[in-house]
């Protein structure tokens, strides 16, 4: 039954990966979609960023001093003004550490 | 023009840094899915089939808190629904491939792949092919989820908890957007879908995955009807 559960799970990703890809050609994208469909990353991963940071495990608020709040503004910060994604990600973790285990 | 072999080269190595993130994602997962008293054969097997860390995850605590396979199966579908929208930004780009090598390339389209590869079309919309940055960064991810997984799964929480690198996800897409903060119109449209999932996030079947972004992109149809 679970075994059954996992290949309906990959197929149905696998159908949301593929169908697009096939199905969409570009006479159907007018130049008016193909302005919104530019916003889809700015759409997508805030919609991952910011429950992951407001948020706790459990869904509810975390406090404005919470470690992960302090991370994700330096991860910003830094990443704004060096655009290098190596260093955003090692500021932003270093810095959530920082308040977990020094303060 | 750039030849196959080095567009997949530049895609393995614009995906790079994001592997800082997954691969700890990957060890986390696995470990969560022996934690949750799954066989190692069938925590790796979501890794293969499903491919797709967080629905993954979502997908072993919905079974093993003893939900229905309908309940877990539709949260998957509903998570993964995302890849729809990243379909239909790529289908231009891969619309010259045949039917089987589109089918092939699909498997692989993850978050970050499609972002760095996405930004990589955008620069060079002409180049023959480009489709190989999407299949290098597309393979190196795979790679590293598959390994990362098994690690997880056999060294267990080599990852000490209290380091949160689940923190690392957040992150990683932080990276990933935060050049588009220079343009107002997108600022607006990030924090209109930023704050629809906050919002939704006890919504149903975690569908807040697909309607913050949906809720987004109807902010940006507007912004755009405004400029005018």
């Amino acid at each position: 039954m679970t075994w059954t559960s996992i290949f309906i799970a990959g197929i149905l990703t696998y159908f949301t990966r593929m169908s697009m890809v096939t199905l969409i050609r570009k006479e159907m994208i007018s130049d008016n979609l193909r302005k919104i469909l530019n916003y889809v990353p700015s759409v997508v991963f805030p919609s991952i960023i910011f429950p992951g940071v407001l948020l706790d495990d459990f869904g509810a608020f975390v406090t404005i001093s919470d470690p992960k709040i302090f991370g994700a503004l330096t991860a910003l910060v830094i990443g704004f003004f060096t655009r290098n994604v190596i260093l955003t990600i090692v500021s932003g973790l270093s810095s959530y550490w920082i308040v977990i285990f020094v303060f | 023009m750039r030849s196959k072999y080095e567009i997949f080269k530049i895609g393995i190595k614009d995906v790079a840094p994001h592997l800082l993130s997954v691969f700890p994602f990957g060890i986390i997962f696995g470990a969560i899915g022996i934690e949750l008293g799954f066989s190692p054969l069938f925590t790796y097997a979501t890794s293969l089939i499903i491919f797709g860390g967080a629905s993954q995850i979502v997908f072993l605590q919905l079974l093993s808190g003893g939900a229905s396979s309908l309940i877990a199966i539709t949260s998957v579908g509903v998570i993964n629904s995302r890849h729809f929208l990243y379909g239909a930004v790529l289908s231009e780009y891969l619309q010259k491939l045949s039917l089987i090598k589109k089918l092939l390339i699909s498997y692989f389209i993850v978050d970050q792949g499609f972002a760095v590869s996405n930004q990589y079309f955008k620069k060079n919309p002409t180049e023959e092919f480009n489709h190989y940055h999407l299949i290098g960064s597309g393979i190196i991810l795979w790679f590293i989820w598959q390994v990362s997984t098994i690690m997880g799964i056999y060294l267990g929480s080599i990852v000490p908890e209290e380091l949160g690198l689940k923190f690392a996800i957040p992150l990683t897409f932080i990276a990933i957007i935060v050049n588009e903060l220079r343009k107002f119109d997108h600022v607006l449209v990030m924090l209109v879908s930023g704050l629809a999932a906050t919002f939704f996030y006890n919504a149903p079947f975690k569908t807040y995955i697909i309607i913050s972004p949906l809720i987004g992109l109807f902010a940006a149809m507007v912004i755009n009807k405004l400029k005018k």
